[in-house]
């Protein structure tokens, strides 16, 4: 649910499907031409508060709102809000997950008719719609109260640089390790927990059994590479203002990061495999791999796609650079949206809110769908927390990861072109990965992509 | 040469004697014919023609992130032009199609040949077989094949491991313009087989009764008589493969997941139309690609149509 991959997405699409695509994109983009295209102007609406008065008849009022998302039986949380404003009737569509939604949605926002209400939105996504001025703030529908339930480093997330609340938090993948503890055992390796230790361990662990790597860095998957950059404290893109970014993919921790990894790719003593294919399932149930370097989604994932492994896996937080500063990154985990072009904000905002925040609601998310929670109060769940699963020894998996979840650097910010720039690192830093190349050149390639496309946008590129 | 303009003379007379009819009859077909393509028209109109003249309206502007959509007139065109990645992914294309389409075009042709020299034993089951992976659709043609030419799991490198020979790299850089070219032929064998075998059946069985009392045997009558029968199915198959080889995109795109360092978002000319469509969020350029690759197609069929149409009349 909460992953992302540009390159594994929309895979579907034959030749004549392509060619329906482009031809409702173009007929979509008239019918915007047509309409004038007021999107610009609306969006100099002042964030004024909404009254108590004028929500509590907006809920009372009989409304229709449509919410596009792909998480799984999200209808028993839907009903829980329809309970409380019986007048709301939600229509949940499923759109596509990840990328092919937003394609849909981006084609839908130019036409200017088809557009959800409420929509799924990724955290490194928000930029890539805020920059259309496709989202509508929600602090005038009470939004800013609920900060304080929610963990810090999420709210950053969803907040503009005005400090508006583009989205409310869902579910979140704070970063940490997954590993075989037979592997482990077999070859007598310690838990690593500094960086350096890792590395020694992957050679150590290859050496000993040529067929099994430490662990695998997939070479098409920029957003672990992004939630390493995170743990490591980079800070790749900062925008200011609308049209001004920094940008520095090739920065000095970003160099550390490339020799290291590239490094061990070099050597082979880690695995390079592109995942999520079927390859990749293999080796994780075949033993290719002794660690998952993956997301608080990460445990019920694997449980669910490495069953004859079960009872073998075991949880820690990812090596560190700095032992005695302990910090992580995220991967992944949604939010909630509400689309700008709305009929209904104060009901469409409410539903936001209501879905994310209220207590039942949050918790079901962690019960039903093991989404990893973003709100405080399921983290400190002693239900939540306590579970202990079997696949995982009877560990308490989530407790692991509520504690990661605590170190996650809050200040990190995504591009508003993320697409492109997921694809400019597979075709770059990846590849160099893949093909045991010079990845720290492959990293300035990377920024002159970035620097490149970014200034045939429009935008002022600052490097670093 | 002389046959081939003996035997198109008749058939152009036998295309002119129907089209004389009464007086009557013409005039109730003149005020049918409009009527029943009227459909066709409105669809064609609707489908096809409005989208390309609006996708090269498109192509005259250039829309950013940040400051919105003005004209530009033709600088999109003079910049792909200028594209190294979509210019590469055009001449990707052209070796494949070079390469692919002949071999295909031959195994179709001799598999038809085969079918129709009615020496075959089982031929319906054999029919059958070769034209099943056209009915298999090509998305799950290719993760199959994807599946098959994996490098740790696969078949082939298993076998191979097995055997303690160097597992083939089939999705390696080197490789993968022939793997996807397999792929595409398995795919379409079937496909053109079905055509040339049907334009075999349609010739009339005196011409090889009066062969065989001149003493031609089986290769004489395949060479002198079959082959000149099938140009124009060959000639149709020939046109389909053009298009489809240009507008190459399934195959490349789903490769990608399993071998993204080789499979760029350039890769063939189609799939870089929709990269800058949908990654990097350039309509207006996605639509220039498209349109010049549109044309590049168009010229090429065109070439082909002419030197065969030439061949048939000289």
């Amino acid at each position: 649910m909460s992953r992302y991959s540009t390159a594994s997405s929309s895979a579907s699409l034959n030749r004549r499907g392509f060619l329906a695509a482009t031809g409702a994109l173009t007929l979509a983009s008239t019918l915007s031409a047509c309409g004038g295209g007021d999107s610009g102007g609306s969006s100099a609406t002042s964030a004024k508060p909404v009254s108590q008065a004028d929500i509590d008849k907006a809920m009372k009022t009989p409304t229709e709102l449509t919410f596009w998302t792909w998480v799984p039986n999200i209808a028993q949380e839907v009903a829980l809000f329809e309970k409380k404003y019986p007048a709301i009737k939600v229509k949940v569509v499923n759109a596509g997950q990840g990328t092919p939604q937003y394609t849909k949605l981006r084609t839908a926002l130019k036409a200017g008719s088809g557009a959800p209400d409420m929509v799924q939105i990724e955290y490194q996504a928000i930029p890539t719609f805020t920059i259309t001025n496709s989202l509508l703030d929600l602090r005038p529908y009470g939004a800013s109260a609920l900060k304080s339930r929610f963990v810090d480093w999420t709210w950053g997330q969803v907040s503009g640089s005005k400090g508006e609340v583009w989205a409310i938090p869902q579910d979140t993948g704070p970063m940490g390790m997954l590993y075989r503890k037979d592997i482990f055992d077999k070859h007598g390796i310690q838990v690593p927990t500094t960086w350096d230790e890792f590395a020694a361990a992957a050679r150590r662990l290859h050496k000993s059994d040529p067929d099994v790597y430490l662990t695998n860095l997939a070479a098409n998957q920029a957003a672990a590479w992004h939630g390493l950059l995170w743990q490591a404290g980079a800070k790749p893109y900062v925008t200011s203002g609308k049209s001004d970014i920094a940008i520095s993919v090739d920065d000095a921790i970003s160099r550390k990061l490339g020799a290291y990894w590239g490094g061990l790719a070099k050597e082979g003593v880690i695995g390079v495999d592109p995942d999520f294919t079927d390859s990749w399932y293999a080796g994780l149930n075949k033993g290719k791999y002794a660690t998952w370097l993956t997301a608080a989604w990460g445990p019920a994932f694997l449980s669910g796609s490495a069953k004859s492994t079960a009872g073998k896996w075991r949880a820690a937080p990812l090596p560190q650079w700095d032992a005695a500063k302990p910090s992580s990154g995220n991967w992944g985990g949604s939010t909630t949206a509400v689309i700008r072009s709305t009929k209904n904000p104060i009901a469409a905002a409410r539903f936001a809110q209501f879905l994310n925040s209220d207590p039942a609601s949050a918790k079901m998310f962690a019960t039903e769908q093991f989404f990893f929670p973003a709100t405080k109060a399921v983290l400190a769940d002693a239900e939540f927390v306590g579970d202990a699963p079997s696949f995982y020894g009877g560990q308490k998996v989530n407790q692991v990861f509520a504690d990661v979840s605590s170190t996650v650097n809050p200040s990190f910010q995504w591009p508003p072109f993320l697409d492109q720039v997921a694809t400019d690192w597979t075709e770059t830093v990846g590849k160099s990965l893949a093909g045991k190349s010079d990845t720290v050149r492959a990293l300035g390639a990377w920024q002159t992509r970035l620097t490149t496309y970014a200034k045939s946008q429009g935008f002022t590129v600052k490097t670093s | 040469m002389m046959t081939a303009t003996a035997a198109a003379s008749p058939k152009g007379q036998r295309r002119d004697g129907p089209t004389r009819p009464g007086r009557g009859g013409t005039r109730r077909r003149r005020s049918a014919g409009p009527l029943f393509i009227a459909p066709f028209m409105a669809l064609f109109l609707l489908l096809f023609l409005a989208p390309l003249g609006y996708a090269a309206y498109l192509s005259l502007f250039q829309e950013k992130l940040i400051g919105g959509s003005t004209f530009v007139g033709l600088d999109n065109y003079v910049t792909a032009l200028k594209d190294p990645l979509f210019l590469k992914g055009i001449g990707r294309v052209a070796l494949f199609f070079l390469i692919q389409v002949p071999v295909m075009l031959l195994l179709a042709l001799f598999f038809a040949l085969a079918l129709d020299s009615g020496l075959l034993r089982l031929a319906r089951v054999i029919r059958l077989g070769i034209f099943v992976p056209y009915a298999v659709p090509s998305v799950i043609a290719t993760l199959m094949w994807g599946y098959l030419y994996g490098p740790d799991f696969g078949p082939f490198a298993q076998i191979s491991r097995h055997l303690h020979l160097p597992a083939p790299h089939f999705l390696s850089d080197s490789w993968m313009l022939g793997s996807l070219a397999n792929i595409v032929t398995w795919e379409f064998v079937g496909y053109n087989m079905i055509i040339l075998y049907a334009a075999l059946r349609t010739i009339p069985a005196e011409l090889y009764e009066a062969a065989a009392m001149d003493g031609a045997g089986a290769w004489r009558i395949a060479w002198s008589i079959k082959l000149p029968a099938l140009r124009p199915a060959l000639t149709l198959t020939l046109l389909f493969s053009v298009i489809g080889s240009f507008q190459l995109f399934n195959e490349p795109k789903l490769l990608m997941s399993v071998a993204p360092d080789v499979i760029s978002s350039s890769y063939t000319a189609n799939l870089y139309a929709y990269s800058v469509a949908f990654i990097s969020q350039q309509t207006n350029y996605a639509a220039t690609v498209s349109f010049i690759l549109g044309l590049v197609i168009v010229i090429v069929s065109y070439a082909f149509l002419l030197t065969a149409n030439r061949r048939r009349t000289s």
